[in-house]
């Protein structure tokens, strides 16, 4: 049998301190659902630099996440600027985040590594000017 | 080491979770980058840092974190504390800069554990 929970979560893009909320409640319903560490770990952190990132780079966006029994599926989305280059942002140390994010603890280059390193699966669809959406997926 | 050691080696007040200072932990890592925290932390229960915002307590939970330990003299607002309070997290502040307490802390044989690669 296989059943689906779906979550969405609208990313305030205005608010720095708010970014991770929503990851902190998937990480809170994952461990009710009575998922492994490991798995909550992997998924919350993905989302949490994924939110990070869409606070950072795209005024915020949306984040849906549809829980099955064999995996965790997070879709990221934003009308943010989009990312010129794919692979170029894909390096770690690589990061166009601005000086003050810095101070935050964040740009350092390792957000969208950080996503492919806990995940098994990552795609990203992005237009420059219109937006990016990322696809990830951790296997149970 | 039980946090309850941690407070006592760095002369540290405790700024909330005074209930699990009994806590045992078994490593620790220093950082001000939280991106490289998520990037390489694997089991280190504590995190000594000279940054102060909310990101901090958020950094901390993803990685199962149980103590924070803010250094030089950073002191957290109180919706910091408050995050570390609701996740059960203990908040330590103390005087020392990073690179003493981490030495501290490592001679009294709180070493730094694995890490990812």
């Amino acid at each position: 049998m296989t059943e689906q929970v779906k979550f969405h979560f609208d990313i305030d893009g205005e608010n720095f301190t708010s970014a991770g909320e929503a990851s902190v409640r998937i990480k809170k319903m994952l461990r009710e659902m009575g998922f492994s560490s490991e798995v909550i770990r992997r998924v919350s952190v993905a989302m949490y630099e994924g939110e990070i990132n869409m606070v950072i780079h795209a005024n915020g966006g949306s984040a849906d996440v549809i829980v099955s029994n064999d995996k965790v599926e997070i879709i990221l989305a934003d009308n943010g600027p989009g990312i010129a280059d794919i692979e170029q942002a894909m390096k770690e140390g690589f990061s166009t985040a601005p000086e003050n994010i810095r101070s935050l603890g964040f740009g350092a280059g390792m957000g969208l590594p950080n996503m492919k390193r806990y995940t098994d699966d990552m795609r990203i669809e992005s237009e420059v000017g219109k937006g990016t959406t990322i696809y990830m997926t951790v296997n149970v | 080491m039980k946090i309850q050691k941690i407070k006592e080696l760095l002369d540290a007040r405790v700024l909330c979770g005074e209930e699990n200072l009994e806590g045992e932990v078994h490593s620790a890592c220093g950082c001000d980058m939280m991106s490289d925290v998520l990037a390489y932390v694997k089991d280190q229960a504590v995190l000594l840092t000279g940054l102060c915002n909310p990101q901090v307590v958020r950094t901390a939970m993803m990685m199962d974190m149980r103590c924070i330990v803010f250094v030089r003299g950073k002191m957290p607002t109180e919706d910091v504390i408050e995050l570390a309070r609701d996740a059960g997290i203990v908040i330590l502040a103390t005087d020392t800069r990073m690179y003493v307490a981490c030495g501290v802390l490592y001679a009294q044989g709180l070493h730094g554990g694995e890490c990812h690669k």
